[in-house]
């Protein structure tokens, strides 16, 4: 497809406590490890190098908890990595000190994405999170006056308990502080995780009452905030550089650009092919002190597939998504049938873009408008290599 | 065998006194079977008839009984088949009226008994269970002597399980049953009075000779629909096929007919010799319609085939079982199938289901209008939603139902009849604590929830019977629901005008309830002609997003909405509206039960 990867993610997995509602690959109490996975995670860079370019439009460090990584592993891990435009941290606000904030500002990081999730504790408390909403706001000040200016704010919505005024505190104090970028999830209940075995009934009973809560976040944001993916908003560009404050790393995901992610549990997609590594730490240090390539979830991402994917994730972006290429993908009778529902708008030229109608229903538009094809991507486990 | 050495007799009783085990002790007394070859129900061969202790089709056994040859012929006790249990009585010159002496007589017993008055039978009473503990012999003797007017000291009392007064049973057919009539030197005839289809053999006729004498071979032909064929074979039954050399005026038996197609010899024909023909039929011969109509549709739109070849082959041994081919907007493709009644279509569904493993889904039944439009036109229609919309007059059938309660639930009766729309006809007390209660009422009222009523209402103390009584017009109009603009073929009805209001609006309430929210609101509406009559509206959903999606989870979140894409290929679509299959179920389903 290109020249070269141009996108990377980097896989922290460590964290303190592993919350309810998390279904990411973390990592609790392996602090003795972080030299060593910082060794292997440069190993596997090494390994993939040869996919990548010199230099990268991106580099995103997400967790776990990236920032809980000891701090002279960090710099070491961000010494090693090839230089970017954009290099991206997730941080937990409870592990951000000054000195943190220096190091990384000191590392080339340049954009920081906090997990704030929410600014009322007893909605913290119920997501198990440890950080105080001061931890917040003092962890903000940290990076501010460390220099960094594209900052990012988690937060989530549809806690069991939260209320709409609860929801409109939090924006407030997210655009009070000044983030250039705001990330809103609503909180996703994931089967068998322990959160929804606490929580299943009443997240269940407010399901109703919340449904105009993803409304309530885009028009609270509407005023400053660019809506430009179905969960993401950013400043409007601003300043002398007129700087485009979406997250590009993520942009690039949401356009079906090729990444290559390095750590346990990361996957890659590159020339039609997708791979998950273990996510056993032990598995992944093993074979990387080996000099191996960790073992690997493999899929096979054909054109059809991937032309689904591009159409499911363009969906997500206020930018308009352009047909071609993407035939296969689409049932044009459905989209005569969302053309009358108003629910898209095709120009002349043959771009799509959702109405706002059609973004709050974005998930059954894409199904909708998705035609039907036989499931035909292939999972194989391949043990020490991709091909 | 000479005439006056032939008795012809059926059992028949209300379901449950114990027809079926009086047959297997008649057989067993006679030695007609070997222990070893009898069984509980042995004239009952269909699996669905030993589980329901039931008869669908009419059997026939020829015993030996102190110098006498009697057939026996086992009848449908059910309303569905009421012409054909008046074929097989018409086949007898006697019928021994059983009644359970615990229960006295219930509605089936006094239609039974009005069929073999018809029918000019001598009936003999029999009071059969006398040895249950809360049997009373002597006041279901008395009620018995009252229905028949005979002597309650001629009421014979047995218990069949037992065999005790079994014999008795037996000399009272031989002495108070006459014996056939008809001239053995005459034209052979004899008349149809059940059929069934041998995979090997083509169609059997059971017949009863009236005149002359049958012979193998035998050029023949029926009379009525003129279907030529050649007895391949003839007999009587032991309960087995037994092959004779003749059969001779007076005698039950069977002719092997080869034909493949069990329609063209209806009940209730004669059969004549080709080259020696009678001039005149035995007369009674109906050509029975279906009077009770549903959609029958395959769940699994694949299934069609297999639906089409199971009806066919149910058709070859049930001549009054319709079926024409269906196409709903909402189901697919199906059958529009006629049957008899309710329990028919029952039985029907059930054969289909378990017979055939198939999965049905089945519209709320309807009953055959005979319409009439502004511009003239008569017609049959069989199907709501083919119900012209220019109509002068609509006629329903309609029935006489006889209900049979202790007195305490009259009131309750009468009040569900009422609201039916039924016409008191007349009551009488069968004794001092039960009441016979009769009404005219519309067919399909009874059609829709109309047993479980009876039944819940009077605590399941009711018996229930009905006659057809023909077609009488109604103030009845087409009830169509239309789903975002568009009718759904498969919920229109034809309903009372009073009624219409009351049932649109329960229609559309379920709707609501069970169709999930689309991407645009879709009102619901239930409509007469271009009157909307009650309307709800089932609001859009305001989000439908997956929260986030990065990297790590594309897969996963592909997978899921190809996931939710191949989901609503199960959907059942409805003009614009997408419904699940469960949600369509449970709104065909608002008609409640349909079982007799």
């Amino acid at each position: 497809m290109s020249d070269g990867v141009r996108h990377l993610y980097v896989h922290l997995p460590f964290c303190r406590h592993r919350c309810g509602y998390c279904d990411f690959v973390t990592v609790v109490g392996q602090d003795r490890h972080h030299a060593a996975y910082v060794d292997a995670l440069l190993a596997e860079l090494e390994l993939e190098r040869y996919r990548l370019l010199p230099r990268l439009e991106t580099v995103f460090l997400g967790g776990g908890t990236p920032t809980l990584t000891r701090a002279d592993e960090l710099a070491r891990l961000l010494a090693g990595l090839p230089p970017a435009d954009e290099v991206t941290v997730e941080a937990n606000p409870e592990t951000v000190t000054s000195a943190l904030a220096g190091l990384l500002r000191a590392a080339g990081v340049n954009r920081i994405s906090l997990g704030a999730q929410s600014f009322q504790p007893e909605l913290l408390a119920v997501l198990e999170r440890r950080a105080q909403p001061e931890d917040v706001r003092r962890a903000f000040y940290h990076l501010r006056d460390a220099g960094f200016d594209n900052i990012s704010l988690d937060l989530i919505y549809g806690i069991p308990g939260q209320r709409p005024d609860d929801i409109r505190r939090d924006l407030g104090e997210a655009v009070a502080l000044g983030a250039e970028h705001l990330s809103c999830y609503e909180l996703e209940a994931k089967p068998g995780t322990r959160f929804t075995r606490a929580h299943g009934d009443e997240l269940a009973r407010q399901a109703d009452a919340m449904e105009g809560s993803f409304e309530l976040v885009v028009d609270t944001l509407a005023a400053g905030y660019r809506w430009y993916e179905t969960a993401n908003f950013c400043r409007h560009p601003s300043g002398i550089d007129q700087r485009d404050l979406r997250a590009r790393h993520n942009l690039a995901y949401w356009r079906g650009r090729e990444y290559l992610g390095i750590g346990v549990g990361a996957v890659s997609t590159v020339a039609g092919r997708r791979w998950r590594n273990t996510p056993g730490l032990q598995r992944y240090l093993v074979a990387l002190g080996a000099g191996e390539i960790p073992a690997r979830d493999v899929e096979l991402i054909d054109d059809a597939t991937l032309a689904i994917e591009r159409l499911m994730l363009g969906l997500r972006l206020d930018e308009p998504l352009d047909r071609r290429g993407l035939e296969s993908a689409i049932d044009d009778e459905a989209l005569e049938r969302l053309s009358h529902l108003r629910l898209i708008v095709e120009d002349p030229a043959g771009h799509l873009t959702l109405t706002r109608r059609g973004r709050f229903l974005g998930g059954a538009v894409t199904t909708e408008l998705m035609s039907e094809m036989p499931a035909n991507t292939r999972v194989s486990t391949e043990v020490s290599t991709i091909g | 065998m000479s005439l006056a050495r032939i008795r012809n007799f059926s059992i028949i009783a209300h379901i449950d006194h114990g027809k079926s085990t009086l047959a297997d002790r008649v057989i067993e007394i006679t030695e007609t079977l070997s222990g070893r070859e009898m069984r509980d129900q042995v004239l009952d061969s269909m699996e669905l008839e030993r589980e329901r202790g039931i008869t669908i089709k009419a059997q026939a056994v020829r015993v030996a009984w102190k110098g006498f040859q009697l057939n026996l012929i086992d009848t449908p006790g059910h309303v569905d088949f009421t012409y054909e249990v008046s074929r097989a009585l018409q086949a007898c010159e006697g019928a021994v009226l059983l009644v359970d002496a615990a229960q006295g007589i219930q509605a089936q017993t006094i239609a039974n008994a009005y069929l073999a008055i018809e029918n000019n039978l001598e009936i003999v009473p029999v009071v059969n269970k006398i040895d249950l503990p809360q049997a009373d012999p002597d006041a279901a003797a008395a009620e018995l002597a009252d229905l028949v007017g005979c002597d309650p000291g001629d009421v014979v009392r047995i218990s069949a399980k037992s065999g005790s007064g079994v014999e008795a049973v037996l000399d009272a057919v031989v002495a108070r049953v006459p014996p056939p009539g008809g001239d053995p030197a005459g034209p052979a005839r004899a008349l149809i009075f059940d059929s069934n289809y041998d995979q090997y053999r083509g169609v059997v006729a059971f017949v009863r000779a009236v005149d002359g004498v049958f012979s193998p071979g035998e050029s023949l032909k029926t009379m009525a629909t003129g279907t030529a064929f050649e007895a391949e074979e003839l007999g009587f039954f032991s309960p087995e096929r037994e092959p004779t050399r003749a059969l001779s005026a007076g005698e039950v038996g069977y002719v092997i007919t080869g034909l493949k197609d069990v329609s063209r010899l209806r009940v209730g024909d004669t059969i004549t010799s080709e080259t020696r023909p009678a001039s005149e039929a035995v007369p009674g011969y109906k050509d029975v319609k279906p009077m009770v109509f549903a959609g029958l549709f395959p769940s699994d739109s694949d299934a069609y085939p297999e639906l089409r070849d199971a009806l066919a082959r149910l058709k070859l041994n049930d001549a009054s079982l319709t079926y024409e081919p269906e196409t709903s907007q909402a189901l697919g493709f199906g059958f529009r199938c006629g049957f008899l009644g309710l329990l028919h279509m029952d039985i029907v569904r059930e054969r289909l289901e378990r017979e055939f493993d198939l999965d049905l889904i089945v519209t709320a039944p309807n009953v055959a209008y005979q319409v009439t439009t502004k511009a003239g036109q008569e017609k049959e229609v069989h199907n709501p939603s083919e119900m012209p919309s220019d109509l002068l007059e609509v006629e329903e059938p309609y029935i006489r139902a006889s209900v049979i309660v202790p007195k305490e639930y009259v009131g309750a009766v009468m009040e569900l009849n009422q609201e039916r729309r039924g016409d008191f006809h007349h009551m009488e007390y069968l004794s001092e604590d039960r009441v016979l209660i009769v009404y005219e009422i519309p067919l399909a009222e009874v059609v829709f929830d109309f047993y479980d009523q009876l039944k819940s209402r009077t605590r399941g103390y009711a018996s229930f019977d009905y006659d057809l009584i023909g077609f009488r017009p109604g103030e009845l109009v087409k009830l169509d629901i239309m789903l975002a603009g568009d009718p759904v073929d498969a919920l229109s009805l034809v309903i009372h005008r009073e009624k219409a209001y009351a049932r649109g609006k329960a229609l559309v309430e379920r709707l609501r309830a069970e169709i999930p929210r689309q991407m645009f609101d879709v009102p619901v509406q239930a409509t007469i002609g271009s009157r909307v009559i009650a309307r709800e509206t089932i609001k859009a959903k305001r989000k439908d997003v997956l929260a986030k999606c990065y990297g790590g989870d594309i897969s996963r979140k592909r997978k899921l909405i190809e996931k939710q894409k191949e989901g609503k290929k199960r959907m059942r679509q409805l003009g614009s509206v997408e419904v699940p299959q469960e949600a369509f179920l449970a709104v065909l389903n608002l008609d409640g039960e349909r079982k007799p």
